[in-house]
């Protein structure tokens, strides 16, 4: 009744709790320590029932604060991360985990090396069991720095050779950090998830070491299984591997199908369209069409002259083969609304033509095609072109006015 | 000596008597609660507490502490909080005089002490070193939850896991009951009988002695001081002496992590007093500080108000009679008058004037405001009018920036104090380990507070708000006039308001659900909320609680018109 409003301890730390979180956002990192200064004493109440205790917030929050605040240093952090880990035997390898990377943010590779492997050896009971998520990633990362070491050890082999002699302990080192990366590395992405750096790394010392085979097969297995979230990175990889072991197009191609699917606007799409463009096959060739009108419709491709050039070149073969307009009709379909505003416009052609004259050409080009002959972009810089008397520009021009006809049959 | 019974514990006849008057049996070291009669009247407020730490040598192996009752905690805590107040200026005969024969009162009521026989048998308290077959053997004891369940929950105390898990193991160890002999009893006890003390009730016992004497602290401005520090309360109990040890069920009794409401400490008080039979206080007159008439004056200077408005809360106050000697004067066990709460009657009246000049209707006082503006273009000679608006602006920025820096200092309220406090035995060395992590922690964080340190306990002051005249911004509204806002009828200066409108129309039956009212923000106009926020602020209660008040002096204002009312509508529902 009227106890509700009562200021009790609960309430005077929630209230406590939220000031230090609006002096967090606000980067106040002095105002968020003299907060929490007067939050810590709640680790001396039972919070047992509550979902997220005072331990958490204050590891959480405290964290923060001694990273950013600048009179801490490194050595405070990790004295009050070692005081965390002794705070919550549930949240102990999740502790060590955010202190190994801060160490790696740090630089301090070889403290979280000693992090990790401490915490590898951890054991706490039906802990050990619960928290074994943790545990994995906790040895991903110790092989992340045996790649790491490894890498450094190959380099210095690497110079060793070419400077004429062999070096065998570098190179036994090297194995051996091989040997203890490598298990680690394939346990991990084992377990759907996201795991990138872990793939790029195995796939490496895979290589190195000849097993191709099994390099292939855990790239297909993180791009195509389905068990892992989508992840446009696994189909990069899975294509520059396929690259890298000189595979046939055919299997290039499928591999940058999906990443097109994904992400319409990823930069391997120019590989992609070259690649398409120049298949036999008419739907590959179709397919091209399709993946560089996609790639143009996002913002970030409006200046990439490599991409309108692509675009450019597939256009006029189209034009100039007479067949497959209808594929030009049929992407600019859903286009011609908001495409001529978007690229083609006045103000753009100037923009274009002062800062980059072999962008405005292609465009000028595909502008040319599509809108025809009397478009404001197309007429702005080929009169630009022709007034400075460069060739490609007349020849444009010319290109252009003879293939007019084309336009109507496209915008009709 | 004269007494013959047979001791309970270990059945042998050999009582001796500590100085503090009681019985203990010489061979186990059983205190009972009976004493002889108290025949001196001469009070002095340590005594029992010495006597009983002189006691029994033997008392040596429970770490050097001593027996020790919780009335006596009380009274020690009751003995710092007077301390406190006779600094902040309170004559000394409070606690020579008056506070120490109040107490003696509730100790002889409550049978604790001062009496031939106290109720029940002999108790067999739990104290520390209490062997395990004794504390299996009795059947009605109460399991230790039940006994944490039974008083009010004050902060998380019972769900401390560890505690609770050692409630399990009685039978194997010695687990620490309580530090003092009737500890457990106190919490046993049920509340309806013989008003069992708490912490709040220290404060309780404070305000009835301070009204008592008419000392000019009301009753907010008390509760203000405890939760400013000036007057002790929170962790008082680390004022103890050592000997008396603190543990078990002792922190449910004086370890406290609320601060006590207005609401609370009054009722109790009324309790109090029904209770010991007191007769009916002294009288508040004209001239007390608690009478409406000067708090209003206090009120007014601190909201910010013009002087001229005094006569307007003295007239109101003058006609529904609430400044008669007998509506103000307390009469202990008097069921039928409503209980006076003197500040926020005085804030109440204060607001009705504001609705009767003002109407506060989020329009009218804004125009009025404008109408005062305009005058005072014009006024040279007159001091300058009172304009609503400029006031609500000066005050409103003030309030918020107070009201700001109150949210901040109830964040970083400190709770826990320096001495460590445990449960048991088994959980000491986890609390202190717990506390010195804190201690860690606490200082790494300070050191990253920068410049901001803890401010010093600001110094007691009667006045939160304070306006100079000295300031030549005009932010000072004291001596500005209502001109502005009245006008002359029949050589009368009468409001230029005409209207009224009444918080509510029919008052709620307090004693069923506690209020007169029901105050919800959304219902009323914003200008009475920020006034009432103004008020509730300076007074540290809800707006709803100041809303009664208004309520019930409204109601005694416009009685007539109201009784015409109804009369009228029952008519015609025939």
């Amino acid at each position: 009744s009227s106890n509700e409003h009562k200021l009790n301890f609960k309430k005077s730390k929630e209230a406590c709790l939220s000031f230090i979180q609006d002096a967090l956002l606000q980067k106040e990192w002095k105002r968020a320590a003299e907060f929490l200064t007067c939050y810590i004493e709640s680790l001396e109440k039972d919070y047992s029932r509550e979902h997220i205790g005072p331990s958490e917030m204050i590891w959480r929050t405290g964290a923060e604060i001694l990273w950013h605040h600048s009179q801490s240093s490194m050595k405070e952090f990790s004295c009050f991360m070692e005081q965390m880990k002794t705070l919550g035997v549930k949240r102990y390898l999740k502790v060590c985990l955010e202190h190994v990377f801060h160490l790696l943010c740090n630089g301090q590779i070889d403290e979280a090396y000693q992090n990790l492997s401490l915490a590898e050896s951890w054991r706490f009971g039906e802990q050990t069991a619960i928290q074994d998520k943790e545990m994995k990633l906790i040895q991903a990362y110790r092989g992340l720095l045996d790649y790491y070491s490894w890498f450094k050890q190959k380099s210095i082999l690497l110079e060793h050779s070419e400077d004429g002699f062999s070096d065998s302990a570098v190179e036994q080192e090297m194995h051996g950090y091989f040997r203890k990366a490598a298990v680690n590395l394939k346990e991990i992405i084992k377990i759907p998830g996201v795991w990138d750096i872990f793939v790029k790394c195995y796939v490496d010392l895979l290589e190195f070491y000849g097993d191709h085979n099994e390099a292939r097969q855990v790239l297909n297995e993180y791009a195509y299984n389905s068990k892992f979230p989508a992840n446009p990175n696994a189909h990069v990889y899975l294509y520059q591997f396929l690259k890298r072991q000189r595979e046939p197009k055919k299997s290039l191609i499928s591999a940058l199908k999906i990443l097109h699917d994904i992400v319409p606007s990823h930069e391997l799409m120019i590989d992609f369209n070259t690649m398409l463009q120049k298949s036999k096959k008419r739907k590959k060739r179709r397919l091209g069409l399709e993946v560089i009108f996609a790639a143009l419709d996002y913002a970030g491709w409006k200046e990439n002259a490599k991409a309108w050039s692509c675009l450019a070149r597939q256009v006029k073969q189209i034009v100039i083969s007479e067949k497959h307009l209808d594929w030009i009709k049929q992407e600019w379909n859903s286009r011609k609304d908001w495409w001529p505003a978007f690229h083609f416009s006045r103000y753009l052609a100037k923009r274009n033509w002062q800062e980059n004259k072999s962008l405005s050409y292609e465009k000028a080009l595909v502008a040319g095609i599509l809108l025809g002959k009397g478009c404001k972009y197309f007429k702005y810089v080929s009169h630009q072109g022709c007034k400075a008397q460069l060739k490609r520009f007349r020849m444009l021009k010319k290109f252009v006015n003879r293939h007019n006809p084309v336009y109507l049959r496209i915008s009709g | 000596r004269d007494f013959n019974e047979r001791c309970a514990q270990c059945s042998e006849v050999n009582w001796g008597l500590t100085d503090g008057g009681r019985f203990y049996c010489r061979s186990c070291h059983n205190v009972t609660e009976r004493t002889r009669e108290v025949v001196n009247t001469d009070f002095i407020t340590n005594s029992r507490v010495q006597t009983i730490s002189k006691g029994s040598r033997k008392q040596e192996k429970n770490g050097g502490g001593s027996e020790w009752y919780i009335c006596e905690g009380f009274q020690l805590v009751l003995k710092k909080q007077v301390e406190a107040l006779e600094a902040l200026g309170v004559s000394s005969q409070m606690k020579d005089e008056i506070l120490c024969n109040f107490w003696r009162c509730y100790l002889q009521k409550s049978k604790q002490a001062y009496c031939k026989r106290p109720a029940g048998k002999a108790v067999k308290a739990l104290s520390v070193c209490e062997s395990s077959t004794d504390v299996d053997s009795d059947p009605e004891r109460p399991s230790l939850l039940h006994l944490l369940s039974l008083s009010e929950s004050e902060g998380d105390l019972q769900t401390d896991c560890s505690f609770a898990s050692s409630v399990s193991k009685v039978s194997e160890s010695t687990s620490v009951y309580s530090g003092s002999v009737d500890g457990s009893l106190y919490l046993m006890k049920s509340q309806k009988e013989k008003l069992r003390m708490t912490m709040p009730m220290t404060l309780s016992f404070c305000y009835m002695t301070l009204l008592w004497m008419r000392e000019p602290i009301t009753l907010s401005e008390l509760l203000r001081y405890v939760v400013e520090g000036h007057i002790p309360y929170l962790n008082v109990f680390q004022h103890f002496p050592e000997k008396m040890k603190l543990c078990g069920l002792d922190l449910k009794i004086f370890c406290v992590e609320s601060w006590p409401v207005y609401e609370e400490v009054f009722n109790k008080m009324h309790e109090l007093a029904a209770f010991l039979d007191l007769p009916r206080f002294p009288d508040i007159t004209e001239s007390c500080f608690l009478h409406p008439d000067m708090l209003c004056m206090k009120y007014l200077m601190e909201a910010n108000l013009p002087d001229e408005l005094h006569n307007w809360t003295c007239r109101v106050v003058k006609k529904i009679g609430i400044g008669e000697v007998d509506f103000l004067t307390l009469v202990p066990g008097n069921k039928s008058t409503r209980k006076v709460k003197y500040d926020v009657l005085a804030a109440a009246v204060i607001v009705v004037v504001l609705k009767l000049l003002f109407l506060l209707d989020d329009h009218y006082e804004w125009l009025l405001s404008e109408h005062a503006e305009e005058r005072n273009k014009n006024n040279t000679e007159d001091g300058p009018y009172f304009e609503f608006k400029k006031w609500y602006e000066v005050v409103k920025h003030s309030l918020d920036v107070q009201q700001k820096k109150l949210d901040e200092e109830r964040a970083k309220y400190l709770w826990r104090c320096e001495k460590p406090l445990f449960y048991s035995v088994k959980n000491k060395a986890k609390v202190l380990k717990r506390r010195q992590m804190v201690v860690n922690l606490q200082n790494q964080f300070g050191k990253l507070s920068g410049s901001v340190q803890r401010a010093e306990k600001p110094n007691p002051s009667s006045f939160q708000l304070s306006w100079s005249e000295k300031n030549t911004d005009g932010s000072c509204f004291h001596r500005h006039s209502l001109k502005g806002i009245l006008q002359e009828k029949r050589g009368l200066l009468t409001a230029m308001n005409p209207d009224y409108w009444l918080c509510t129309v029919k008052l709620c039956n307090e004693k069923l659900c506690g209020h007169l009212a029901h105050y919800k923000e959304v219902e009323f106009p914003q200008s009475y909320h920020f006034v009432l926020g103004l008020f509730s602020f300076l007074l540290r209660v809800q707006p709803s609680y100041i809303h009664d008040e208004v309520c019930m002096i409204e109601h005694k204002l416009f009685n007539k018109k109201l009784y015409k009312k109804l009369k009228y509508n029952t008519v015609l529902r025939k």
